[in-house]
């Protein structure tokens, strides 16, 4: 579904990622971890190119990403993306901020995608915020609200990075059950994340960088139990310690 | 006093004038603010530079000289209009660059991530322009927008320069006949006052109107 061969980003003297390769299946969840500042979010921004790279390629089922235009909006409506701090649109309600790219993207009607938006919101568990302005809901609900916006385009692949950091703790378990029951419905998912007990639930496979590059990939259990790779034991000490 | 009351009609006459100046380079101006911004604040190298050209360069010229530049010197390389068509469209030019400015301002007061947010679901830019970026930062810039409504109401003024009869020219010519300046030109005066009150009555309204919660 996703296939990135020799991508590298610089930001300024600065290079970001060192000849990025990947590959993520239909149907699979890749987790991305790694220490702040290896370019775990550059990279999840490249795949929808809200970042440009600078060299290498990116497909996304089977399609080069496109430069810039129509081509690339096209591309974008196929890729959902969930940030950190939701970006919901404060002037929209939560259901008018679902309707809004199925409307003026797919040219969906007002009807249908009201109905859609209604289903989405309840899967999620927020169908009575509906009418609400994003700024009165908890973080934990604009972020279900965010995730049923980008589903409400019905992608072909979802980002998160990192979903559940800009979250209070007592409401990042209501996020990561949604992207859970997602996961489990054959969603493919490249999820950039620190909640190693998510990755160890429902990843299908982890990936760890350092330094800008990919340095160890494996099933998770076995990435967890034992990494091969003294950066990720090192990196691991550290985070399942805390 | 009575020298005002005398000439009512022409004062009228010249307040009308100057409501449909003030009207028609708002509008006008709003629509060249709009595409200037949207040029500045795109992802199009070439537009940005020409937008930024244009705002650094009328808002580094004096108005008058504008005016007169057009009203004298189109007709020598063979364009002709009416005066006031002339001077409408000059001040809504003029206007353009500082309406361009005003929404600029309120565009980086609305955080990266909404445009983002946008145009990750597949939103164009100039969509996400539209219907994400714009209407949060007209919110934002609602009083700099009115203000801008005042100042472009007063320099329709500059128009009796070049030789258009709106309040200010009306004014000038009933003191030509009657030579009493105060009483005619505080009468004038009140009439730009009362447009200014209006346009901030007005802005606060909407102002109010469009507070998103944040
Ligand atoms: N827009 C930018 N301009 C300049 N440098 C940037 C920019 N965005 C990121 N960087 C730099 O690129 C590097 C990688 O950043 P990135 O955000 O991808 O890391 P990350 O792995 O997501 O980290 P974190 O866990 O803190 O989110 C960092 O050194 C960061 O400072
Ligand atoms: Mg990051």
């Amino acid at each position: 579904m996703i296939r990135v061969r020799g991508l590298n980003k610089w930001f300024g003297e600065h290079h970001v990622l060192h000849d990025v390769d990947l590959d993520v299946a239909r149907g699979e969840v890749v987790v991305v971890i790694g220490p702040s500042g290896s370019g775990k979010s550059t990279l999840c921004r490249c795949l929808n190119r809200l970042e440009a790279a600078d060299s290498g390629e990116i497909l996304v089922d089977g399609v080069p990403v496109p430069g810039e235009g129509r081509a690339l909006a096209r591309l974008r409506a196929d890729v959902g993306m969930v940030f950190q701090n939701f970006n919901l649109f404060q002037h929209k309600t939560v259901l008018e901020n679902v309707m809004l790219a199925p409307t003026k993207v797919r040219g969906v009607s007002r009807a249908e995608a009201e109905r859609t938006a209604r289903e989405l919101l309840a899967r999620v568990g927020i169908a009575e915020q509906a009418g609400k302005q994003p700024a009165r809901l908890s973080g934990g609900q604009q972020q279900r609200a965010a995730i049923a916006r980008a589903l409400a385009m019905r992608p072909k692949v979802m980002l998160f990075d990192e979903p559940t950091s800009a979250l209070d703790p007592e409401m990042v378990g209501e996020v990561l059950d949604v992207m859970t029951g997602l996961a489990a419905d054959g969603m493919t998912m490249v999820v950039v994340t620190h909640e190693m007990g998510f990755a160890r639930r429902a990843a299908d496979r982890v990936v760890f960088m350092d330094g800008g590059r990919i340095v160890e990939t494996g099933e998770p259990n076995a990435f967890f139990d034992s990494p091969r790779t003294d950066r990720a034991r090192d990196f691991l000490a550290k985070v399942l310690t805390h | 006093m009575s020298a005002l009351l005398d000439h009512l009609p022409e004062f009228w006459q010249g307040l009308v004038v100057t409501l449909q100046m003030t009207a028609a380079s708002f509008l006008g101006a709003a629509a060249v603010g709009l595409v200037i911004v949207a040029m500045r604040v795109g992802p199009v190298p070439v537009l940005r530079a020409v937008a930024t050209v244009y705002v650094e360069t009328l808002q580094n010229l004096p108005l008058l000289v504008l005016l007169v530049l057009a009203v004298f010197g189109l007709p020598e390389i063979g364009l002709k209009a009416g005066l006031t068509t002339t001077a409408i469209v000059v001040i809504a030019l003029y206007e353009g660059a500082y309406i361009a400015e005003a929404l600029r301002s309120g565009v980086n007061a609305i955080s990266a991530g909404q445009g983002e947010a946008a145009r990750a679901l597949g939103l164009t830019f100039g969509q996400s322009l539209r219907h994400v970026v714009l209407p949060q930062a007209l919110s934002t810039v609602v009083q700099p927008l009115g203000n801008i409504f005042i100042a472009l109401t007063m320099n329709t003024s500059l128009a009796a320069a070049v030789g258009v009869v709106e309040l200010t020219a009306a004014a000038n010519r009933v003191n030509l006949l009657e030579a009493q300046p105060i009483p005619i030109f505080v009468g004038a005066g009140l009439a730009y006052a009362a447009v200014a009150a209006c346009a901030g009555f007005v802005t606060g309204r909407i102002e109010r109107r469009l507070a998103v919660a944040r």
